[in-house]
């Protein structure tokens, strides 16, 4: 067992700054990469869905 | 070959709907696998006691930057000998993930440098060159973004994606052929591994998982391009996503 407490799970041997600013960094970048991409989707298929209307409605779509 | 259907956008579209949920339930189980591993089960290192723990995301991180560039230039020159219309949307899906790893890499290395080295950074060549690739992904997403033909832009970008490919052999052999504070390979294909095999396997686990969680986010953007080049075709039209 490499931790007797959670303190000291935290404090990773004194480094925690280190250890844990980087596994914080690839968390924040990879859920940050997620939500751009999960918003950039829905705003391509807003625009869809706009033009489709506005084609609609000018008679150019069945 | 039946693998060639996918070149028609459609039918990549629809693929890519299939892949990605499965590879980002595959990068959280490896990443929770990897995790267990890397913390609980592998010792502190003899030397850099807890602080070694950033090497299960640095090397991983590093390789996929280096990776994700290569799959880029391989379908960058698919695109230009073969002119298949998707080559261009995957080199362009890629770039965005390879330059986060990449970010990742040099971030991660410098929080991994300063309490081992005593520096953030150093201008060595490894890690010089891998702040050149950081540019190249930066350079390749600038220009493709700022030109509005896509086929133009695809042309472009393959260019900057092969010519700059050049530079992660450098990236990889940089410990060998210069002296550099980073320290060799660990870890390469013509000798065992130096290192404990425990630490080894967490390290392999959480590559495995950023390859997931790359190949996830790939195909999960190259979606939104194929819909915005091909907004026109009927076949989009009858996407029930589109349904209003």
């Amino acid at each position: 067992m490499n931790w007797n407490s959670w303190d000291e799970f935290w404090d990773m041997g004194g480094y925690a700054f280190f250890v844990w600013g980087s596994y914080g960094a690839v968390a924040v970048g990879m859920a940050l990469e997620l939500w751009l991409a999960r918003h950039q989707r829905k705003a391509v298929l807003s625009a869809l869905r706009l033009g489709r209307e506005e084609a609609a409605l000018a008679g150019e779509l069945p | 070959m039946f693998w060639l259907q996918y070149a028609a956008p459609h039918r990549l579209y629809a693929l890519a709907g299939r892949i990605y949920p499965l590879a980002f339930v595959l990068a959280i189980v490896l990443t929770l696998v990897g995790l267990y591993l890397g913390f609980w089960v592998a010792p502190a290192d003899f030397q850099q006691g807890q602080a070694y723990r950033i090497i299960f995301i640095h090397v991983p991180a590093s390789w996929m930057s280096m990776v994700i560039y290569v799959a880029m230039a391989f379908w960058a020159w698919l695109g230009l000998a073969f002119k298949t219309r998707v080559s261009g949307m995957m080199t362009q899906a890629l770039a965005p993930t390879g330059a986060l790893f990449c970010f990742l890499s040099l971030w991660t290395g410098a929080l991994w440098g300063k309490p081992m080295w005593g520096a953030w950074w150093v201008w060595d060549a490894r890690l010089t060159s891998e702040l050149i690739l950081l540019f190249l992904y930066l350079g390749y997403i600038a220009l493709t973004r700022a030109i509005d033909d896509p086929r133009r832009a695809d042309r472009a970008g393959a260019v900057v994606a092969l010519v700059g490919v050049v530079n992660v052999p450098i990236i990889y052999f940089s410990v060998k052929w210069w002296n550099t504070l980073h320290q060799g390979a660990s870890v390469s294909l013509t000798k065992s591994p130096s290192m404990a095999a425990v630490m080894l396997w967490a390290m392999l686990v959480m590559t495995l998982a950023f390859w997931a969680y790359a190949l996830g986010m790939a195909f999960y953007r190259v979606r939104q391009t194929i819909l915005e080049r091909e907004h026109d075709a009927v076949w989009v039209g009858e996407l029930k996503e589109i349904a209003p």
